[in-house]
């Protein structure tokens, strides 16, 4: 299941993408799979994080920390046992590149652990998916078994002497295990919540153990690096901003899906060139950028080269290359309520700001999509968001917090514009509550 | 000057408000605040218990760092600049509030909590009384989840205090997170219900009115209540409890102002036993049994009916048996074997013993240091557990070692019978059946020299000789060892320090006319008289003497008030001065409570007895304080410190250190073997305990 290709993408880690299949091992040793393992098995640890760095790769999965920079922070000298765990929760809403790579190419993903289990020194891996993504995990799982069968798992790696297992965990069905410590509880057995940082997964992950944790399309990435070295994979993209990227376009444009482009590519070109432009000839309103949890950008903020440090000179993210296009006829205020039900719905629950926080937006947020807002409540939304940024336990409050902001500061006439319409028959008590 | 020698910093600088402060490296910023005075708000913070950096209220400034951090979270750094109290804290405090109250029921008037709630005083102090939401509250109605715990979840902080008493100081972790995002809730481990120790801890713990007990909930309010600091009555641990008091009755037990070496634990006896005072079936007023039956008359006549059996007795020669309870007062015990020993002309005197403290004295001889208190069980760095459930039968001084466990990364090892809650925890675990703990011993003797001290406790399978083996082999180990001698009740140590025993005088010295002991005293076939006092021998046993005359001081009308020909209602030890010595022997002021009508202490009542018989001038006053004074002067170990005592804290006695040379009878030893939800006799008149329907021990035993 892939979308037609545009001419315009660079196909690195999505090359291997339509070839007849593509999941198999065979179509992977056919096309330099396992290849960048092998390589690394002669490769120090030291020379293989060397030209991570050198790569300038930053993690896919949302927050886009320097990879090498990561990797070099597990203590080798740690007489624990050492961990690799793939993040493929890929829960954010917009975002659906993850279950690409895995469907069409899983090999990719396993070499990706293995060239980060050589790294580090460690014999066991995990790959956290999504527990809605039921149908990837048989693929992976099959994978698995011919990586086995081909001697690219377990004892002594094609004579190489490392050894190293992987296995797949199914997720419950949590956005928050996605966020790295409560994925690791959750990995665990235990509840789904998160875990006070410092310290971090590198010095204490799983079962408090040094851990590298990456999202799948960072894995991904790093067969490719040592193929075709550091430099050649940082020059595809802008500095500090290397190689390419998957960018799921959803949403009013013509050609919406998936697609593999260079760090620093234009937004403009990248709605109305490689997207075909708005359906229906209509104007441009919005783009969410990275991500729901990414603050929206209007119209005319979307005219810049899509790397990590121009999301955030925009004041918002490059977050998990979920973009969502928004046509004139978009309603705001839905778009805020609906955005504001995932997060109140997927809160862990286990800090008082988003707990609670959420759960009133959310209720605000429907009376004033039912015509029930109350002026006050503007102001009261805008304080309340403010009231949980930077102030809980995770980053999910703030997810929640910093579109909500946005929503208001750049589309408050729309929230005004609900205002007037009023006179709805009052149906819930939700509304007479608020009405009095 | 060389650096890399230079040893770590012993202590942190920093600045907090403008103030320069230092303490450990290490030490969290929230403690460090706390111990100079200035107060971080905290919901989730528990001293003691692990870090969960969930209610967000203790967020503090830190200079160079961009968000608020949490204090509870923070270690104290070199030349770190915290504000605790700008603007912008406040406004985060009193947001975060807004947020808690939004689903929070405003119910105050009718909470138990209310004057004594932690919400309300966080609300009170900044201000968020006047709420922004104007939605629909989440309400889900309370739940029962044993006889005593009651969950409100509309209440509930998720402050997750409850789940780590539970799981962390207890050992249980019945407690847990249900649901998740707005909807969560703390949930039992059985679903709809608790199987647990039912310690009340986490009601104890609770900030706000969500978990309640059905002890105290709807009863009174905090402010309506007297507070009284004593003892609890039922184990040898000695736990300090403040008994809340409203209209002559106990409401609740709990300790939260920490004032006893328990800090803040409690067990379900200690927290709920209470109600063995209140029971209906107590005894309230003397009896005397004529043509057969136990038939109430008036004090004067029961007295003098005592008094005139007890003088023909003693002109007659005849033979006079004492047997006094371990849960009398130290006052009460010296006063009645002074009434033996120096007015009945006996020393047939003695109590239901339940170790053997008395050899163990003896093979520590000319050592010194060597008995450990419950504080040593806490901060020893290793300790072994001998043939005792500690768990199930000294709650406390398991608790002691799991905080050590916690705080301390102490080693536990255990050589019990079956499988001990320890077990969880511990370096090393065996399991023998009984009798055997000694010789399985042997297989720990390597591992336990490499540890740098011990402290030992020993259940009643080690007892005479088996006490002289276990010291000499542990002064094999080459490293300090300290013992605690487990014994059952509240005073069973005070029974034996106050020479309630045939051999041995006050201060263990040696009787010169040594009489009988309990088993003699019931097998005797021509005893005359058996005096029981707050006891109930013959449960379970028979007295051979047909002819003898027995008197009975006693709440209820047990085993030994069936025999009885005269019954004397009793005082509770919630109804009673005095003090009482737990098993670490650390002697502490027991306050009387509460009173009920017809009952009189033990003191009162050998002392009307003792003026009866004309003896009152030579055994002494008997008001307890006048007794005390006594015992302080002249028991060996008790001359005190008294303003630990005043001021209700916990005073290590110095029992002898020499030799106690007697013959231990070791038949006459022998554990009750309490449980979690027993105690003895008191037990069974507790409605409280006998209504708790799990098995005591199913949540470790396989
Ligand atoms: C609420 C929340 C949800 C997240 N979900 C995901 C996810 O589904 N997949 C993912 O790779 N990273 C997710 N992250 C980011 C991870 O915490 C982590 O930063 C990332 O997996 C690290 O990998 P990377 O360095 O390769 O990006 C999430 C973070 C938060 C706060
Ligand atoms: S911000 Fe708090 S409640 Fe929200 S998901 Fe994170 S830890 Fe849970
Ligand atoms: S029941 Fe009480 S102690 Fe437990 S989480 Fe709720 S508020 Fe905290
Ligand atoms: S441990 Fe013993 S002394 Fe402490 S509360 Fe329980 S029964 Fe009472
Ligand atoms: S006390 Fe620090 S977060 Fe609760």
């Amino acid at each position: 299941m892939f979308n037609e290709p545009h001419p315009d993408e660079v196909r690195i880690i999505t090359k291997r993408f339509g070839l007849p299949n593509s999941a198999s091992i065979d179509t992977y040793l056919a096309h330099e799979g396992y290849v960048a393992f092998m390589k690394a098995a002669e490769m120090t640890p030291e020379a293989i994080i060397e030209e991570l760095k050198v790569s300038s790769l930053r993690g896919r999965g949302g927050a886009g920390f320097p990879t090498g920079l990561k990797w070099s922070f597990i203590p080798r000298d740690n007489p624990k046992p050492k961990y690799v765990v793939v993040n493929a929760d890929e829960s954010e809403p917009g975002t659906c590149k993850d279950r690409l790579l895995i469907e069409n190419d899983p090999h990719q993903l396993i070499e990706g652990c293995l060239i980060a289990a050589r790294t580090i020194g460690c014999k066991l891996g995990y790959i956290y998916i999504r527990g809605e993504y039921r149908y990837l995990i048989d693929i992976m799982d099959k994978a698995l078994a011919e990586a086995y069968a081909h001697g690219y798992l377990g004892k002594n790696i094609k004579g190489t002497g490392i050894d190293f297992d992987l296995y797949t965990h199914s997720g419950a069905g949590a956005y928050e295990c996605g966020e790295e410590s409560a994925l690791l509880e959750s990995l665990e057995g235990k509840r789904g919540v998160p875990r006070i940082r410092p310290p971090f997964p590198a010095v204490s992950g799983l079962y408090a153990s040094p851990t590298v944790l990456n999202n799948v399309e960072t894995f991904c990435s790093v067969p490719a690096i040592l193929r075709m070295g550091g430099q050649a994979y940082a020059d595809l993209g802008t500095p500090k901003n290397g190689g390419t990227r998957m960018l799921c376009v959803s949403g009013h444009v013509n050609r919406p899906g998936v697609y593999e482009i260079p760090l620093g590519f234009s937004m403009q070109k990248m709605i109305y060139d490689v997207c075909g432009g708005i359906r229906g000839g209509k104007k441009l309103k919005a783009v969410i950028p990275g991500g729901s949890s990414s603050p929206v950008l209007k119209a005319d903020e979307c005219d810049f080269p899509m790397d990590y440090d121009n999301y955030a000179r925009m004041k918002t993210m490059a977050g998990s290359g979920g973009m969502m296009v928004m046509d004139e006829d978009t309603d705001i205020v839905k778009v805020a309520l609906r955005t504001m039900r995932f997060y109140a719905h997927e809160s862990c629950g286990w800090c008082i700001p988003c707990r609670e926080g959420t759960t009133w937006l959310r209720k605000i947020l429907t009376r004033m999509d039912e015509g029930t807002g109350r002026r006050a409540d503007i102001d009261l939304i805008h304080e309340l968001a403010k009231n949980m940024l930077g102030r809980t336990f995770c980053p999910l409050g703030d997810a929640a917090a910093m579109p909500t902001i946005g929503f208001v500061e750049k589309f408050r006439e729309e929230f005004e514009a609900r205002l007037r319409e009023t006179v709805v028959p009052v149906t819930s008590p939700d509304q007479l509550i608020a009405i009095g | 000057m060389s650096t890399s020698t230079a040893a770590p910093p012993t202590v942190v600088n920093f600045t907090v408000d403008g103030r320069q402060l230092s303490a450990p490296p290490g030490t969290l910023l929230i403690d460090a605040c706390k111990r100079a005075g200035i107060e971080i708000p905290a919901f989730c913070y528990y001293e003691g218990y692990s870090l969960q950096a969930a209610c967000r209220m203790c967020l503090v400034e830190v200079e160079k760092m961009p968000k608020l951090q949490t204090a509870c979270t923070l270690p104290v750094m070199e030349g770190m600049i915290v504000r605790s109290e700008t603007e912008q804290i406040h406004k985060a405090r009193k947001g975060t509030l807004e947020f808690l109250l939004t689903n929070h029921p405003l119910d105050c008037p009718v909470c138990d909590k209310g004057g004594e709630c932690e919400l309300q005083d966080m609300v009170f102090r900044y201000g968020a009384g006047e709420s922004r939401f104007t939605e629909i509250k989440n309400h889900e109605p309370e739940r029962q989840w044993s006889p005593v715990v009651f969950y409100d979840p509309a209440r509930c902080i998720l402050c997750y205090r409850c789940v780590r008493a539970c799981n962390e100081g207890m050992g249980v972790g019945a407690l847990g997170v249900t649901n998740r995002g707005v909807v969560s809730e703390i949930a039992p481990n059985m679903v709809d219900h608790l199987d647990c120790d039912e310690c009340g801890a986490c009601i104890d713990i609770c900030p706000v009115g969500a978990l309640t007990s059905n002890t105290y909930r709807y009863k009174t309010r905090p402010w309506e209540m007297q507070h009284v600091g004593t003892v609890c009555t039922h184990c040898s641990n000695g736990c300090k409890t403040t008994l809340g008091v409203r209209n002559d009755e106990i409401v609740r037990g709990n300790n939260r102002d920490r004032s006893g070496i328990n800090g803040e634990f409690l067990c379900v006896k200690g927290r709920y036993g209470f109600d063995v005072s209140t029971n209906e079936e107590r005894v309230t007023s003397p009896m005397i049994r004529i043509n057969g039956k136990l038939e109430a008359v008036s004090w004067s006549k029961a007295l003098g009916f005592v008094a005139e059996k007890f003088r023909s007795v003693s002109t007659a020669g005849g033979s006079f048996g004492v047997v006094a309870g371990p849960h009398l007062t130290n006052e009460e015990l010296f006063y009645l074997q002074k009434f033996t020993r120096a007015g009945l002309k006996t020393s047939n005197l003695d109590h239901a013993r339940s170790g053997d403290l008395v050899t163990l004295l003896d093979a520590l001889s000319g050592k010194t240091d060597a008995l450990a208190t419950s504080d040593d069980c806490y901060n020893t760095k290793a300790a072994l557990v001998i043939g005792s459930d500690l768990s199930q039968q000294h709650p406390f001084l398991a608790f002691q070692l799991r905080a050590d466990v916690r705080h301390h990364k102490a080693n536990i090892y255990t050589v019990t019978p079956g499988p001990v809650r320890e077990a969880k925890y511990s370096a090393q675990s065996i399991e023998v059946p009984v009798g055997g703990e000694f010789d399985a011993l042997r297989n720990l003797t390597e591992t336990l020299k490499g540890e740098q001290e011990l402290v030992i406790l020993f259940g009643d399978s080690i007892k005479g000789q088996r006490v002289r083996d276990l010291v000499e082999w542990a002064s094999g180990l080459g490293i300090p060892v300290k013992y605690v001698c487990l014994v059952d009740y509240s005073n069973s140590r005070g029974a034996m320090d106050m020479g309630v025993m045939p051999n041995l005088l006050p201060g263990y010295e040696v009787d010169p006319h040594p009489g009988m002991s309990l088993g003699q005293m019931l097998s005797h076939e021509t005893l005359d008289v058996l005096w029981v006092v707050g006891a109930n021998p013959l449960r379970g046993k028979t007295l051979a003497s047909k002819q003898a005359f027995v008197v009975t001081q006693t709440m209820f009308l047990e085993e030994t008030s069936e025999r009885a020909d005269v019954v004397f209602p009793s005082a509770s030890a919630y109804e009673k001065n005095g003090t009482v010595t737990n098993v670490t022997g650390q002697v502490q002021r027991l306050k009387a409570a509460v009173r009920t009508m017809g009952a009189k202490t033990d003191l009162e009542i050998c002392g009307l007895l003792a003026k009866e018989l004309g003896l009152a001038v030579e055994i002494g006053v008997w008001s307890h304080d006048v007794v005390f004074k006594e015992i302080h002067k002249s028991v060996r170990g008790y001359n005190v410190p008294l303003p630990i005592l005043i001021t209700g804290g916990a005073a290590a006695t110095n029992p002898v250190n020499g030799r106690v040379a007697v013959d231990v009878r070791i038949e006459d030893i022998q554990s009750a073997g309490d449980t979690l939800f027993t105690s003895g006799e008191l037990g069974r008149y507790s409605k409280l305990l006998t209504s708790v329907p799990e098995f005591p021990g199913a949540l470790y035993k396989r």
